[in-house]
């Protein structure tokens, strides 16, 4: 794995040389994140989103462990446990918000470092199953998110359920079947409320075991870097400690400034008041919307207020809804230029930044009312989208012209320095 | 030591004895396997005491014509609505090639009542709770029911007419008991 050049592992003391013969833990960090992994010298801090996913990651496991010592999963009580977490239990508050405001925090690193790959072409061989697993852990963490929310039995998280769950009666046939076997009742009540605790429970734990597939399959091929050019020889790279876990580190104390400032000082920004109200069944709240991370996808549901050919335009929101997802899958070999940076990708650049803004077009669209003129916004952003991946990513990949790239990631990085005055000559 | 006659016997016809006992084993364990994974499905579904809550009686007397009441039946809102002869007017009206899911207003209620209109409350696009039952909610361009969520709405006789939903609003299985008393399921 990895480089010929990676060092070693080798154990100084008797008990490091005895647990290395029995279990060498110790020898699989340091191949991991030591020095026997050579990784690219010019990173950027856009290469630190990762390992800021992973500590999210931890955090929530631990604040939710906690939370749920104290947290009934009864639809009964379950809205008065989160007050009783809150207002009793000590520091019950802070771990919750920590919990709420951590998974928006979780969601914020995890864009940044699906865009980081979808700019850097990240996702392009020799690092397609990376990406595959990444759009699983994607997968898994809507899944985590959404059941969570349902938790606290708000009004948003009652309808919430209601509403996310009503995609599958959207399958013909046996849709309406498959809800209420999802429910396990015609609405959300008790037994939604149970599997759903514990589901969300489970779900994280499967987010790491994929998360060690994926760098795992990160480890194969070796950290890709901005130039998109693949290491060549042991100039190239540098140990990954010190270096990035210092670079990491630094990265990770910016993380937790935003963390506590979000959680302290507006822990409810993010939130939505009317998910202060107990959940009432027969009673829809004016304005549904999901958690802002959801929303642009929630924008391409709402999209579809038409039928069309022979599918309604509920199935067409549901099909809609979960392709612009799916159609991430495919991305690899939709993309077909050889060159991976979108710095030597003139044009690609520039269609990369228009995605990105009609992401976000589409996000205030899934916050606005179903209204003109926010319809008509989230059908051209809908089509935008789809027409990005399938249409304009595989017409550019064929006719751009990429600028000159360098022969090494070493050459870059002098290049970019050749007129800075160096430290030893001032 | 075995001959080459006995090792390769019975291979002629390309099947041996081992191919049926691998068989056998791994249907076997499959059977198994499938055994297990019934109830663990079938634990999904809705348990005994959600399904004893599939009977409400509902007191109509009180509904005055112009009226609409929500109850609820299996935890899902109901909408119990006294239809004055100007909305009964304006569903019969309807021709049925303007429907999206075609139905009369005799086929939604129970013949000689069809003044009452029983649906349940739930939007069938992704199942919200419509306005238009309770007093001066908004009743949509359709006089009959209005869902602000995703824009979806229905006319006197609980009729799609507009908006992403794909059906009408569920008729659920009633019984008029008495003159004043409705069992629903």
């Amino acid at each position: 794995m990895s480089f010929p050049w990676a060092k070693n592992y080798e154990p100084q003391v008797p008990l490091m040389k005895w647990l290395d013969e029995k279990l060498p833990l110790p020898r699989l960090v340091y191949n991991a994140i030591g020095a026997g992994y050579p990784v690219p010298r010019n990173l950027n801090y856009f290469w630190n989103f990762g390992v800021l996913a992973g500590v999210a990651l931890v955090i929530q496991i631990i604040t939710g462990i906690v939370l749920a010592m104290h947290y009934a999963a009864n639809a009964d009580i379950a809205f008065n446990s989160v007050e009783h977490i809150m207002r009793d239990v000590n520091a019950g508050w802070f771990i919750r918000y920590a919990h709420m405001n951590g998974a928006s925090m979780f969601f914020i690193v995890v864009y940044l470092h699906i865009f980081r790959g979808l700019y850097y072409g990240s996702y392009k061989a020799p690092r397609e199953m990376v990406w595959l697993l990444g759009v699983v852990i994607f997968l898994l963490m809507m899944a985590t998110g959404f059941m969570g929310y349902v938790l606290p039995w708000g009004q948003m998280s009652f309808w919430g359920a209601q509403v996310i769950t009503g995609f599958f009666s959207a399958i013909p046939v046996v849709g309406d079947p498959i809800r209420i076997w999802l429910l396990g009742g015609f609405a959300p009540d008790d037994a939604t409320l149970n599997r759903f605790f514990s589901l969300h429970y489970l779900l994280p734990f499967v987010i790491a075991g994929v998360i060690i597939l994926h760098i795992w399959a990160l480890h194969i091929p070796g950290s890709s870097n901005p130039t998109g050019i693949e290491v060549k020889d042991e100039q190239d790279t540098v140990p990954f400690h010190p270096y990035y876990t210092a670079k990491d580190g630094f990265g990770v104390g910016v993380f937790l400034l935003v963390f506590v400032a979000l959680t302290f000082f507006s822990p409810n920004m993010l939130g939505h008041a009317d998910n202060y109200i107990p959940a009432n069944s027969l009673s829809t709240p004016a304005h549904i919307v999901p958690e802002w991370y959801f929303l642009p996808f929630y924008a391409i549901l709402k999209a579809f207020t038409f039928n069309f050919l022979w599918i309604d335009a509920k199935l067409w929101g549901v099909i809609a809804m979960f392709s612009s997802i799916a159609v991430l899958f495919f991305l690899p070999w939709l993309d077909s230029s050889p060159v991976k940076s979108s710095s030597y990708r003139p044009l690609n650049r520039i269609f990369f930044w228009i995605l990105v803004l009609d992401v976000l077009l589409l996000g205030w669209c899934g916050m606005s009312p179903a209204e003109q003129p926010w319809v008509i916004l989230s059908q051209l952003g809908a089509i935008y989208y789809f027409a990005h991946f399938l249409i304009i990513l595989p017409i550019i990949s064929r006719i751009e012209r990429p600028l000159p790239m360098p022969n090494s990631i070493t050459e870059a990085v002098l290049a970019k320095h050749a007129d800075a005055p160096s430290a030893a000559t001032a | 030591m075995a001959s080459e006659t006995e090792i390769t016997a019975g291979i002629e016809d390309g099947v041996r004895r081992r191919d049926f006992i691998n068989i056998a084993a791994v249907s076997f364990a499959g059977v198994g396997a499938a055994a297990v994974v019934l109830p663990l499905v079938n634990q999904m579904n809705p348990s005994a005491d959600v399904l004893a809550l599939s009977s409400t009686e509902i007191d109509i007397s009180s509904i005055q014509p112009g009226q609409a009441i929500k109850t609820s039946w299996r935890k899902q809102p109901i909408f119990v609505r006294n239809l004055v002869a100007k909305e009964i007017a304006e569903a019969k009206a309807v021709p049925l090639s303007d429907l999206r899911d075609p139905q009369t207003l005799d086929e939604r209620t129970k013949p000689g009542k069809e003044n009452w209109l029983i649906t349940l409350g739930v939007c069938t696009h992704l199942g919200c709770v419509p306005l238009g039952a309770g007093e001066g909610e908004n009743r949509g361009p359709f006089g009959g029911y209005f869902c602000p969520c995703h824009g979806s709405a229905y006319d006197t006789a609980a009729r799609i007419r507009q908006g992403p939903a794909p059906r009408n609003l569920e008729v659920p299985p009633y019984e008029f008991t008495s003159d004043t008393v409705v069992t629903i399921g």
